[in-house]
């Protein structure tokens, strides 16, 4: 059996319910793929084991990029490529390129780190999900097992733990 | 585990659950549209055909079309300007500050509010173009883009360039932020046209949604995101009337050459902008019958912010027109005595009468709860800032140094014809927005019925 095509998928009919279904999956021994949810859920991710995003410092290393460049920019441009007297005032000055050079830390941290967002989780206009329940965009929480990465256990032992966990429902996914 | 509240309103009425909510929110999107909607937009595209023919004879015929003299270099095309940019300081206020603050009632309001920002700055962008004269040679004036002048760059000192920064980053990263809100609804949207059968609508939803499917670490990841967006986007919606501010306050005449501006701005502009989320929602709510998702309380909440920041805006006029006296510059003295007493007083009284005096009513909790009350001053508002904005530029403007120089200012059909046209492109703009994408923040608002839905809190009572 190959990984990443049969899986059993437990329905969860609230949030409550699935964060305590993932702790009871997880505690009996059986590796969980992925819940989908219809809407974020908060601490989800931390019952899962999932590390925490490091999305914050992307951004961070985004702005300060666009922050250096709108002072190289404005400091070249102005100060040595073609040097005007404005106003009597220095070449480059600093206090007039603030202005700029906060938009472009701006305009560089959004769009790069939600570039990077789309990037690391495979969005883009051309992908069709896999989708495991069609329900989970609408109201049900959807736990997905792999179970060829559960080989220690049955089909029917999973359905089961699941069930116990909280599932209203069990049913077989199977992807080509 | 749920949290309620005995003293704070539902945010949710009706009973409704997280399926009614994806119910609710993609009917409007999946049914036809209705005659209404028909209606409005064929008003809508009159009114943009109308102006888009006083556009392009602006374009054709250059800006002496407009009533501008040598006196008075800028007029409504400005004011339409600082207004359309004004409006447009709601929606990302809602969907930024507000989420820093924790403040869940904003999400039944922010994705139409992003929604109108993005439509309020493409307006306001307008003016400032074709005031260019030569639209087509604009993008060498104002980015700095490597020219035949050797390369002569743009002048980073100005404040009209800052501008050109603040006005694209604005509009950028608002649309991100508005789009990010919407990925996951689309996929609402996706998944119950696999369910109804529909291929088409499924593949143009599934695109829009770029493939979301909602797993617990896209989840984590896309919340991730929008905490950083709206820590960034909060010193950008300040940022960005605060330097459209400077385009006066940095200037050296009288009545414009005034510190209090940046925050007197940004206070006239979230003013202005919730006025005019009112407007909208109060239709929208009415049209596609959304008075469960956006409620009495909310429009109470809104008009309060209504209050606050018209009692910062009337406090702003009080302050300029004391200090024009106190700081004893006659021209500054000499402009405000012209505003009030002047030929164009009629325009400062009605900026007065809208502005300072109506948003007080909403004292009255009869009136801040009543919709009709709402919608009527909701337009007041928007009226009275309008004539702020032409006060501030006219009125300072029109009786120059020099005696004789001064002039009066009369709008032709063409700044008529413009301003139309901002409008025709914002309604039809909005209407298709309404009709083609889930209006309310489905994603947002399913977290909240939980803990926030008027049956929820009943039975809490009972226990």
């Amino acid at each position: 059996m190959d990984a990443d095509k049969n899986f059993l998928v437990g329905i969860f009919d609230d949030e409550e319910l699935v964060l305590d279904g993932v702790d009871k999956v997880r505690q009996s021994g059986v590796k969980i793929h992925e819940v989908f949810s219809p809407f974020p859920v908060h601490g989800l991710d931390e019952r899962l084991g999932y590390k925490r995003t490091r999305l914050p410092i992307a951004a961070f290393m985004f702005g300060m990029t666009g922050t250096g460049l709108a002072l190289l920019m404005q400091i070249w441009m102005l100060g040595f490529d073609w040097p005007m007297i404005i106003g009597g005032k220095n070449f480059s000055s600093l206090p007039p390129f603030i202005p700029v050079t906060f938009e472009l830390t701006v305009l560089l941290a959004s769009l790069g780190m939600v570039g990077t967002f789309l990037i690391v989780s495979g969005l883009k206009p051309y992908a069709w999900p896999r989708q495991f329940d069609l329900r989970s965009t609408e109201d049900k929480h959807v736990m997905a097992i792999d179970l060829a990465l559960n080989k220690g256990k049955s089909k029917e032992e999973i359905a089961g733990i699941l069930k116990s966990a909280g599932a209203s429902e069990v049913n077989e996914k199977n992807f080509e | 585990m749920q949290i309620t509240s005995s003293v704070r309103d539902p945010l949710v009425t009706g009973g409704k659950t997280v399926k009614d909510v994806s119910h609710d929110i993609s009917r409007q999107v999946e049914g036809k549209p209705t005659s209404l909607w028909w209606m409005a937009m064929a008003i809508s595209v009159a009114v943009l055909a109308y102006g888009f023919y006083c556009f392009c004879y602006l374009l054709w015929n250059g800006v002496g079309v407009w009533g501008l003299n040598k006196t008075v270099g800028w007029a409504w095309d400005i004011t339409n300007f600082v207004w359309w940019v004004g409006i447009g300081h709601a929606g990302t206020l809602i969907s930024a500050i507000l989420l820093l603050f924790r403040q869940k009632w904003r999400m039944s309001i922010n994705r139409a509010a992003e929604a109108m920002t993005i439509f309020a700055v493409i307006c306001a962008a307008t003016f400032p173009l074709a005031h260019m004269g030569r639209l087509w040679l604009g993008f060498y004036w104002a980015l700095p883009l490597p020219n035949a002048f050797g390369s002569l760059w743009v002048n980073f000192n100005s404040p009209l360039l800052w501008d050109v920064f603040a006005i694209s980053t604005y509009f950028t990263v608002s649309l991100v932020f508005w789009y990010m809100g919407l990925i996951p609804d689309f996929a609402v949207i996706r998944d119950r046209a696999v369910v109804q059968g529909n291929k088409i609508r499924a593949a143009v939803y599934n695109a829009l949604s770029f493939g979301w499917q909602g797993g617990a670490k896209a989840w984590m990841r896309y919340e991730s995101v929008a905490l950083i967006l709206a820590g960034i986007s909060t010193p950008l919606v300040l940022s960005v009337h605060t330097i459209v501010s400077m385009d006066f306050a940095t200037s050296v005449i009288p009545g414009w050459h005034t510190t209090i501006f940046p925050p007197y701005f940004v206070a006239g502009a979230i003013f202005s902008g919730f006025a005019m989320v009112l407007t909208l929602l109060l239709v929208t709510r009415k049209v596609f019958k959304l008075e469960d998702y956006i409620t009495i309380y909310h429009i109470e909440l809104m008009n309060i912010i209504i209050i606050v920041t018209g009692s910062i805006v009337g406090i702003a006029y009080i302050t300029e027109l004391f200090i024009s006296w106190y700081s004893g510059v006659e021209y500054e003295g000499y402009a405000f005595y012209n505003r009030v007493q002047g030929p164009l007083a009629w325009a400062y009284w009605s900026m007065m009468t809208c502005n300072v005096i109506s948003p007080q009513l909403f004292w009255i909790k009869k009136i801040r709860t009543s919709i009709m009350a709402t919608f009527v001053l909701s337009i007041v508002v928007n009226i009275g800032m309008w004539f702020e904005r032409f006060v501030i530029i006219v009125t300072s403007l029109h009786r120059d140094y020099v005696p004789s120089s001064w002039t009066m200012f009369h709008p032709t059909m063409y700044d008529i014809g413009e301003y139309l046209f901002t409008f025709g492109f914002f309604f039809t703009a909005f209407l298709l927005f309404a009709k083609f994408f889930p209006v309310i923040n489905m994603a947002e608002v399913k977290s909240i019925v939980k803990s926030d839905s008027e049956k929820l809190k009943h039975d809490d009572t009972h226990h």
